[in-house]
């Protein structure tokens, strides 16, 4: 048995944009990953027992995730299977026709880029676990949504000198998370 | 007007730089501090980094009517 332990109370404000950033690049479609992150907790939940702490929390509701995206694909192809066209350039019959299709795009960003920065995300996303709640709301609230310094204060009921000590100490962790994990 | 601040100073102003709510005037204290400041300059440079790599990477957020449906449909199962 492992140290870690399950605090599900707590899963939705740590792990639920975690979850949505993982999903969203594998399913491409919001509605579709917010059902998946919903299920994957609803799931974790009752299969809590079979926890045995070895992994964190988060990479264990990785693994549900990761189940929940595979059924997906396999209901979602199981549908519309029958109904599949398949279209390739390269038929010899249409020869130089759709030529560029082929050429090569530069502007286009390679598949590894892609993948880059979904793991950038990811470790940003994982660093805000080093942060409090509070800091880890106002952080992705003003970094990442890009709200008004008065709309947060607005909101939480603090000053804007509060907000500036709380985003200090935020970004403080934060970079400082980023240096040993991803940089 | 003082053209030299302290650290601390230094370091709110650089924070306020990261999402662009600092004035010209303030900016200009800033760099004029970090000329013979390492630590802010260490600092300055970290900060810089971190909102590069989230500018880079733009990782998305739920909203939180979003979150409020997934919390009320956990606890939901959690109470039962």
């Amino acid at each position: 048995m492992g140290s870690e332990k399950l605090f599900p109370n707590t899963w939705v404000s740590r792990y639920a944009d975690y979850l949505y950033n993982y999903t969203i690049v594998r399913v491409n479609d919001h509605e579709v990953a917010q059902d998946l992150i919903s299920e994957t907790f609803l799931a974790g939940l009752k299969s809590k027992d079979n926890f045995k702490g070895e992994a964190s929390e988060r990479t264990w509701l990785i693994s549900i995730l990761k189940r929940k995206i595979i059924d997906h694909y396999r209901k979602s192809n199981s549908r519309k299977g029958k109904a599949e066209v398949r279209m390739s350039y390269s038929d010899q019959d249409a020869e130089g026709d759709w030529l560029e299709e082929r050429v090569k795009d530069p502007f286009d960003k390679t598949a590894e880029d892609t993948m880059q920065n979904e793991e950038l995300g990811l470790a940003i996303l994982g660093c805000m676990d080093t942060l409090n709640e509070k800091q880890a709301t106002i952080f992705k609230m003003k970094t990442i949504d890009g709200f008004d310094t008065e709309a947060i204060c607005n909101e939480f009921n603090i000053t804007p000198s509060n907000l500036w000590v709380i985003i200090h100490r935020a970004r403080k962790s934060m970079a400082d998370c980023l240096e040993t994990n991803w940089f | 007007m003082k053209v030299i601040i302290k650290c601390e100073e230094a370091n709110h102003t650089c924070d306020k730089t990261q999402y662009k709510e600092a004035s010209l005037w303030e900016k200009i204290k800033l760099n004029i501090h970090l000329i013979y400041c390492v630590a802010c300059r260490k600092y300055t440079a970290k900060n810089t980094k971190l909102t590069r790599a989230v500018d880079k990477a733009k990782p998305k957020t739920l909203g939180s009517q979003q979150k409020a449906k997934m919390e009320k449909a956990l606890r939901r199962e959690i109470s039962k």
